[in-house]
């Protein structure tokens, strides 16, 4: 009757042979696949512009003044004068890239009331060099047209990243 | 037949065309193809002990973490260098055995009625898999790492998730804090205690669930993973910089195909592929099902509470509880429907299933419905009544290995049960006694058998290892056994000319004579 774990040692030589050949066979598989073949990135004459920014966008709407009437029902500690709209404006950004419209993406406000900041981040590969970059930036839908933009010739090494932000402490879009 | 079950069962010929060259390698008990769950446990193990010993030198700053790699491996190269590696090469290995695992039990059908908890909690571990080790490459931080951890914030925030995408902590060399870092080494300490959670539970409703594999096989894997480690190192690539794009990288494929696949199609493609696939996983024990057979019922009047099935149930179907006749300390045994595989291997454990009982109904302690004990009785008898021979055989082999029904003829009465499990070892003495000059038992090769642990058992009753076992006065000389699987019938065939020559040889004083009254 055979054992149900039969001695190794009967094994014919061949066995043997196969066993190493398998395992090789599974090493080589996972020596080759964990480093090859060599993943291109991004080409070697290539750049990166990242447009990223979080950014909350001004009110959707102008404030007004409250009537008596309107102030009459609110409860004495909450009636102010003026009512802004929560809503905030979506931010919407234009990018150029020596004269080519390269991104244009409006972000609306988050949140539920969408009263918080808009984000946007996207990448753009573009050839390393010389560039003209012009971006312009809109965070207020009453007034039409950018309310931000600037214009700049950066030259890009290959590889490199290029973020364009916005920092309103810094004075708006900025080039990093 | 639909397309997709065609596809399956081709697929299923050709894995088992490999898994049988695989025995010839190695031999059935020590085929890795049947032991993949436990490699992949083995490979979990591996990556443990080199992971506690890596974060022990690993300096969780985002500034210090890329030198304390690539100065521990250069430093101790034969201890951190070599458990770097091995830490890596064990991750790789333990996602093609994970994809192995996973495709052979969809092949077997391992998916649905009572496999289906198994099947359910086995797919969450794939993401924590993936989670765990990509989240590993963050850690080393150099131009690798950059790549992923960016590629895998970029893919995520095209989930409407957050308000601010994740992406924008990597957009400077400031942006990186060692608050962020340490949130990396949480998620690559975090992830794979989760998984292992996750594993315990995919094992729950096995019986001696296995986490080990054989020893030959883990010397087997260990060494080749070390060899490995020695012959091809894993090294860093230059320190991450976000300042630059990392360019030409030496991806690994195993672990990280997620990225190259993201930008070739689009995150949001990536996620549909990805859940698609999940939910596709999640589905198939949904799917229309073969009806399930009716399974194992007690007879409270034949359990005497022994637990020997209890014991012996490879899903943890039976549980014992009071006993009705309400003697105290008295038990019996209590199926649990939506566990129990109708494989009768409760029934082969069962004393009650003797079929030299003389009772005027063969009524065991637990049975299976659709194919009771008395009814296989009954067969053999006719079986073996019917045959003209001399000197016949009689062969009780099991629905998943090899066919046993070519086998008959006219010495020959072939019985196939739902598993050889099933079979009461004093079922070939029966036959012995009742005019069969030999028994041949077959069934699932080790390792293989459908309900787990069916032809372990049987093996271990005819062995005397087990209970209930072949008693010692049976001739051994006219038992054979064969565990071949299904597509193996010629090793079968030649079990039987084996089984045929012997009892030929035999003296007819040694035959037994018939001892036992047919109903």
């Amino acid at each position: 009757m055979p054992e149900l774990v039969p001695n190794r040692r009967t094994l014919p030589a061949s066995a043997w042979i196969g066993q190493l050949l398998l395992y090789a066979l599974f090493a080589l598989v996972i020596g080759v696949f964990s480093r090859w073949p060599v993943y291109q990135h991004l080409a070697s004459d290539q750049a990166l512009i990242k447009i990223s920014f979080t950014h909350t966008g001004k009110p959707a709407g102008d404030c007004r003044a409250q009537s008596a009437a309107e102030l009459a029902k609110l409860p004495p500690n909450m009636r102010a004068p003026t009512k802004c709209p929560r809503e905030r404006s979506p931010v919407s950004i234009e990018v150029d890239v020596d004269g080519v419209a390269a991104v244009r993406r409006t972000a609306p406000p988050s949140g539920l009331s969408r009263d918080g900041a808009s984000a946007v981040y996207q990448r753009l590969v573009v050839a390393a060099g010389e560039q003209r970059i012009a971006v312009r930036l809109n965070d207020d839908a009453r007034r039409p047209g950018p309310t931000y933009q600037r214009e700049a010739i950066v030259k890009l090494a290959p590889a490199q990243v290029l973020v364009i932000d916005f920092d309103a402490e810094k004075g708006g879009i900025t080039l990093q | 037949m639909s397309p997709t079950a065609d596809a399956q069962s081709l697929a299923q010929r050709w894995w088992r065309r490999v898994e049988h060259g695989f025995d010839a390698a190695f031999g059935a008990p020590l085929n890795p193809l049947r032991q993949l769950g436990t490699l992949g446990f083995l490979s979990f193990w591996l990556l443990g002990v080199s992971g506690i010993y890596l974060y022990a030198v690993l300096d969780t700053s985002a500034s210090g973490a890329y030198r304390s790699i690539v100065d521990m491996s250069q430093s101790q190269p034969w201890l951190g260098g070599l458990l770097r590696s091995l830490h890596r090469y064990a991750a790789d290995a333990f996602v093609i055995l994970m994809a192995l695992h996973l495709l052979r039990e969809w092949l077997h059908g391992h998916y649905r009625g009572v496999r289906r908890y198994s099947w359910l909690t086995g797919v969450p571990p794939v993401v924590l898999v993936f989670a765990s080790a990509i989240g590993g490459f963050w850690l080393h931080w150099d131009q690798l790492g950059q790549y992923s951890a960016i590629a895998t914030a970029e893919w995520l925030d095209a989930l409407p998730l957050l308000a601010t995408p994740l992406a924008r902590n990597f957009l400077s060399v400031d942006a990186v804090s060692d608050r962020l870092f340490s949130l990396f080494v949480f998620m690559h300490l975090g992830v794979p205690l989760l998984l292992l959670f996750a594993l315990w539970f995919h094992i729950q409703r096995l019986t001696r669930a296995a986490v080990w594999p054989p020893q030959p096989l883990s010397a087997g894997l260990l060494g080749t993973l070390l060899l490995l480690a020695i012959v091809a190192p894993v090294t860093s690539h230059a320190p991450a910089d976000l300042a630059t794009v990392p360019q030409a990288l030496r991806l690994d494929w195993l672990l990280l195909f997620i990225h190259p696949l993201t930008e070739a199609v689009s995150p949001a493609a990536a996620w549909a592929l990805v859940g698609g696939g999940l939910l596709s996983l999640f589905a198939l024990p949904f799917l229309p099902q073969p009806t399930r057979v009716p399974v194992a019922v007690v007879d409270p009047a034949n359990c005497n509470g022994c637990r020997r099935c209890f014991a012996d149930c490879p899903f943890a179907a039976i549980t014992m509880v009071p006993h009705p006749n309400q003697k105290v300390g008295k038990q019996m045994a209590q199926v649990d429907t939506d566990l129990c595989a109708a494989c009768g291997i409760c029934v082969g454990a069962c004393p009650s299933s003797t079929p030299f009982r003389t009772t005027a109904e063969l009524v065991t302690g637990i049975d299976l419905p659709s194919s009771p004990v008395s009814a296989l009785r009954q067969q053999m008898q006719r079986g073996l009544s019917a045959l003209p021979a001399a000197k016949p055989i009689i062969v009780f082999g099991c629905d998943h290995g090899a066919a046993v029904a070519p086998l008959a003829g006219p010495d020959v009465a072939a019985l196939s049960l739902v598993c050889t499990g099933q079979l009461p070892p004093s079922f070939v003495e029966y036959a012995l006694r009742d005019g069969a000059a030999g028994v041949l038992v077959s069934g699932c090769k080790a390792g293989g058998c459908e309900f787990r642990l069916g032809a372990r058992w049987t093996e271990e009753r005819l062995l005397g290892l087990r209970e209930p076992h072949l008693r010692a006065q049976v001739p051994r000389e006219r038992l054979e056994v064969a565990w071949a699987d299904a597509g193996e019938e010629a090793s079968l065939h030649r079990a039987l000319e084996r089984l045929r020559e012997r009892v030929r040889g035999l003296q007819a004083t040694t035959d037994p004579e018939p001892k036992v009254s047919h109903a």
